[in-house]
């Protein structure tokens, strides 16, 4: 029986996030079909990881492990930096991206709710500024691969490296959307050629795209929800398309057009999964328009303008760090007094 | 003169107890920047300790002339006529290493702790004890870029000893030790990078906390066992 007052009750942390975790049930079955059981390899290992590490860690810090474990933050953490890094990576790739976001970045900073950076985003970081040859290494969707490859072949590539006619990587790989516009831009290839190959989609990449509706879907769940609201997504959406319209406008011949960049790459789950995270997002309204904003407008310019396949992570991160400013700056009125405190 | 017991204190304080490194966190910037393999950051760590030993020693025969209202300006003034001499040493005799420190060589002008073993001990003690104080200060920052700069080496290239040769001469270039075999081509970028450096930091500063903890802990266990809840 509840007593007074009766307010709506917080959504119990375990149940918040097993809800975002299957949110991203939709998007993570399409990945499955598109680039096949690669993915759910990914997210097995990086689970069993994130566990492994959360366990020890909790061990080390004198917590109570069982309660802990049992929250699903870190699953949440596995997920989602399974979900970013190639269906057919090399096996410890996951694995020490994983430890580095649940070891070094929840628990050296003071575990859960105390991270100033996304776990997800900085082990994604950590792997892409430190293996860029195998985290730019996309695998073909199935759709499009030259290879028949099946489950085997591709447990069978991210244990060993290579496939069982002893055929390397190579014979499947294939650059992602995003990674074709920029190399086909720098040998002087027509934006309209690049976009015309089977690659492209009517949205975004030809397989990208349905993943990103996957996400979408997901994350319009979680608004209904009301586990996330509105403004961080569609602020931050909002901004990814205004800045590529912008640059769109100004030179079509160069620049994807604006929905392309909201379904290719990581801009769906970063939308409703990664700037919506709690801890690391502002609390105040403005503050989440502000970060939102900026992160769009940064996702878009190290993505186009930058080296790296992806500018979500890396504008998140650099975002994640202002945070505290924001919440602090941005502080609205108490209710029933003007701004600066005054009755 | 200096007693045996004064010159242990110093030694101690200098290289465990007051550790430039990692206790007293000075000279940051040679220490992240100069660690990416142990021959870098061991060879920095000489120079700047040879560097203090001369100017504990300059800074403390000196202490009486200086006006008090000046003592910093001269301070520096001396520490940076030893560093050129130092460096115009380098240049001529181990061209190779110099090359590879490069601004760093200069910049121990600047290192802090440089000057604030100068204002805080050579200020008020002795030529005999400042000019220790200066060296035991300058290997215990040493011992901290040789941990720092083996662990980056072995973490992000698999190898140790890496370019000994620029220290000891061509001969010296086998030297170098594979500890994961170069056929498997390993690096871990992270680890070379800046990030790598931080982190490893934070880890060594961390570690040392943790062993004075562990030093301390049978007469304070009272008061360490309820510091968490």
């Amino acid at each position: 029986m509840m007593t007074s007052p009766f307010v709506a009750q917080p959504m119990p942390l375990n149940r918040l996030m097993y809800r975002v975790i299957g949110a991203l049930l939709p998007g993570m079955a399409v990945a499955t079909w598109a680039f096949g059981i690669g993915v759910l390899v990914q997210v097995a290992l990086a689970v069993a990881v994130a566990l492994a590490t959360e366990a020890w860690c909790l061990n080390l810090r004198r917590y109570p492990v069982r309660p802990y474990l049992a929250d699903g933050s870190a699953v949440l953490t596995a997920c989602l930096l399974a979900l970013s890094i190639p269906p057919l990576a090399p096996w410890w790739l996951v694995v020490l991206g994983t430890f580095i976001a649940v070891g070094f970045v929840k628990h050296l900073f003071g575990g859960l709710g105390q991270n100033p950076f996304n776990p997800a985003m900085i082990g994604f970081a950590a792997l892409i500024v430190s293996f860029p040859a195998q985290m730019s290494r996309w695998a073909a969707p199935l759709a499009l691969a030259p290879a028949d490859l099946d489950a085997v072949a591709q447990i069978g590539l991210i244990f060993t490296g290579h496939l069982s006619s002893g055929a390397g990587f190579d014979a499947v790989a294939s650059a992602t959307p995003l990674d074709a516009i920029r190399t086909g831009l720098l040998q002087r290839i027509p934006l309209a050629d690049i976009l015309g190959t089977p690659k492209f989609g009517a949205l975004g990449g030809a397989a990208q795209q349905w993943i990103a509706l996957g996400y979408l879907l997901g994350g319009l769940f979680l608004w209904q929800q009301r586990v996330i609201q509105w403004r961080l997504p569609v602020v931050f959406l909002g901004s990814v398309f205004l800045t590529a319209t912008l640059f769109y406008w100004a030179n079509p011949a160069h620049y994807a057009s604006p929905l392309l960049h909201l379904f290719a790459g990581g801009t769906m789950l970063g939308a409703f999964f990664i700037v919506t995270d709690p801890v690391t997002s502002p609390t105040t309204p403005l503050g989440q328009i502000i970060f939102a904003g900026l992160a769009g407008v940064l996702a878009y310019l190290i993505r186009v303008l930058g080296n790296f396949p992806d500018g979500v992570a890396f504008s998140v991160i650099i975002m994640n760090i202002v945070v505290p400013f924001l919440d602090q700056y941005t502080q609205p009125a108490v209710f029933g007094r003007k701004k600066g405190g005054r009755a | 003169m200096i007693t045996a017991e004064e010159s242990r204190k110093i030694t101690l304080n200098g290289v465990w107890k007051q550790n430039p490194g990692v206790v007293q966190i000075l000279g940051m910037c040679p220490t992240l920047a100069m660690t990416s393999t142990v021959v870098n950051g061991v060879s920095l760590g000489v120079a700047t300790a040879l560097v203090m030993l001369v100017s504990g020693m300059a800074v403390a025969s000196l202490r009486q002339y200086v006006p008090n209202e000046l003592r910093n300006p001269v301070y520096i003034l001396i520490i940076a006529a030893l560093v050129t001499v130092l460096d115009l040493l380098m240049n001529a005799y181990l061209r190779d290493l110099y090359l590879v420190l490069g601004i760093f060589i200069p910049l121990i002008t600047t290192n802090c702790i440089v000057l604030a073993r100068a204002e805080a001990f050579a200020s008020k003690n002795g030529v005999l004890q400042s000019g220790l104080d200066g060296l035991m200060m300058g290997i215990g920052a040493t011992v901290v870029l040789a941990v720092l700069g083996a662990a980056r080496e072995v973490l992000g290239k698999g190898t140790l000893f890496a370019g000994l040769d620029l220290v000891l001469g061509p001969q010296a270039a086998h030297w170098i030790l594979h500890i994961v075999p170069p056929e498997y081509n390993y690096q871990f970028l992270l680890a070379i990078l800046p990030p790598g450096a931080f982190i490893g930091f934070g880890f060594l500063v961390a570690g040392k906390a943790w062993l004075d903890k562990r030093a301390s802990a049978p007469e304070a266990s009272c008061a360490t066992g309820h510091a968490k809840g």
